[in-house]
């Protein structure tokens, strides 16, 4: 797993409470998290944080699982 | 008439995460003020708090016990107390299974004075400091006074009223009888009634201290700080927690077998009109709250044996509330046991009516009083008035007056009596 996926998923597991093996790359973020738009909203502010990355609102609204967001922050951070 | 019995009650205070852990603390005489742990108080005038203490203390509070992980991180502390003392109040009440049709006629007001404010607070140095991309999605509903009452509603499916009152340090106070009265009129069955407060960070405790209403003579001996009717006093503790009923209608109740604790007889609400922070020189919205309680109670002050005083500790309030207990009481005055909860657990704003009207209550069940705490010197208006000082006394206790008076010159009072 790479260092990315590492982080992303500790945030998902802190922001959202679920247990960490439910946190696979496949899964979708309001279908198997349990998370509602705002929760989305809030982890794609972890995202931009921890990673120094900008996520504009239209790019965010395209990650729905856990390997969108890895993707974009791979391919985008510095 | 449709009356309105408690079935149910939930705690969450300095002295205990529950109900009996927090009542016999306070029988015992212990205190729940210390320094200041959530914050480092050294620029403030004030050092002190009555802070609900962390799951590892003897009496602390875990917030997973009935607190959602990500409920917790989205909204402030007041919230999280109010969610866990309405759900001890409906686990004790034997309604975690109701059915459809008795959701739709259950509801809840539970209110808070101020509401998040350490939420409020720290957001806006976020904003500040890294700008409003950073505030979190969850600042507003996570910070807003009715989502206590939102919170619960949504946790249990309670699809009757929703209600949140406002009204400061009468706020408990207001909810419960405001509650009282939605069942009365038939508007629900059921009602999840009572406060939250969690106002210990930086800007409360500096606001309510230049507001001069805080103790600040007693920074190196916390648990004497809180002194109401004593000489040496100069202002209230802060305090935090919940305090949340089980309010049904009496026939609901008796038809399910529900253990009854006490009848909501009384209720009455008044405004000074005076001054934003000063209570009535004459003490007449007291008065007059008191007197409107007794009146729809239907009864004379010879029937009230104790009385939870407002009692914060302020040199002001403690006098004013005296004068208009013994006008209004008159030669009963000697029979009366008055004790302010508040010089053991501080003030809870707006969980203290709350709080203090399940004191009253479990007075009434165990038939005693609980004490004053620190009443050391009597002031000299106290001549002839049970003070209840230093410890708790075993009496009758029929029925019992809960006071609460708020900024803005708001007063509530409930009476609360055992069920015949």
């Amino acid at each position: 797993m790479s260092e990315t996926a590492d982080r992303v998923k500790k945030i998902v597991v802190e922001h959202l409470g679920v247990e960490a093996e439910k946190v696979t790359e496949e899964a979708s973020f309001i279908d198997d998290l349990g998370a509602d738009s705002l929760d989305i909203v809030e982890l794609v502010m972890a995202f931009e944080e921890e990673f120094g990355v900008e996520i504009p609102d239209d790019a965010a609204e395209k990650i729905a699982t856990v390997k969108d967001a890895i993707d974009y922050i791979d391919s985008n951070k510095g | 008439m449709r009356r309105v019995v408690v079935t149910g009650l939930g705690l969450v205070t300095p002295l205990g995460a529950d109900v009996e852990t927090t009542w016999s603390n306070i029988l015992a005489a212990k205190s729940g003020a210390g320094r200041i742990t959530r914050f480092d108080s050294s620029d403030q005038k004030c050092h002190i708090a009555c802070e609900v203490k962390p799951a590892d203390h003897a009496y602390g509070f875990d917030p997973n016990k009935r607190v959602d992980h990500k409920v917790q991180r989205q909204v402030d502390p007041f919230i999280i107390y109010g969610i866990d003392a309405a759900g001890q109040a409906i686990e004790d009440a034997g309604l975690t299974d109701m059915d459809e049709a008795t959701k739709f006629r259950a509801g809840c007001s539970i209110g808070s004075g101020i509401g998040g404010l350490p939420g409020i607070e720290s957001e806006s140095l976020v904003l500040a400091e890294k700008g409003p991309g950073r505030v979190s999605p969850h600042f507003v509903h996570g910070r807003l006074i009715n989502l206590i009452s939102g919170q619960v509603s949504i946790k249990y499916g309670l699809m009757g009223p929703n209600h949140a009152v406002v009204t400061a340090c009468s706020t408990g106070a207001h909810s419960i009888g405001d509650a009282a009265r939605m069942i009365k009129d038939g508007d629900a069955d059921i009602m999840l009634a009572g406060g939250a407060e969690a106002t210990i960070c930086p800007i409360g405790i500096a606001g309510f201290a230049q507001a001069r209403a805080l103790s600040t003579a007693f920074n190196d001996q916390p648990e004497k700080a809180s002194r109401p009717y004593d000489k040496d006093r100069d202002g209230f503790v802060m305090g935090e927690g919940a305090g949340v009923v089980v309010l049904e209608e009496y026939e609901h109740a008796k038809a399910r077998g529900a253990k009854i604790y006490a009848e909501v007889v009384g209720y009455g609400l008044s405004g000074d009109a005076y001054h934003v922070t000063a209570p009535h020189p004459e003490g007449s919205g007291a008065y007059r709250s008191m007197e409107m309680a007794l009146k729809k109670a239907g009864m004379t002050p010879g029937d009230i044996d104790y009385i939870n005083a407002h009692g914060t500790s302020t040199p002001m309030g403690d006098e004013l509330e005296l004068g208009a207990v013994r006008r209004l009481f008159g030669n009963e005055i000697a029979n009366v046991s008055m004790s302010s909860t508040k010089s053991a657990i501080g003030h809870l704003l707006g969980g203290a009516g709350a709080v203090e009207t399940i004191f009253c209550i479990l007075a009434i069940r165990d038939q005693i009083v609980p004490p004053t705490l620190n009443l050391d010197n009597p002031s000299e208006g106290t001549a002839g008035v049970d003070l209840v000082p230093h410890q708790a006394k075993k009496r009758q206790v029929r029925a019992a007056l809960n006071n609460s008076f708020g900024f803005g010159g708001t007063n509530a009072s409930l009476v609360v009596k055992a069920v015949d």
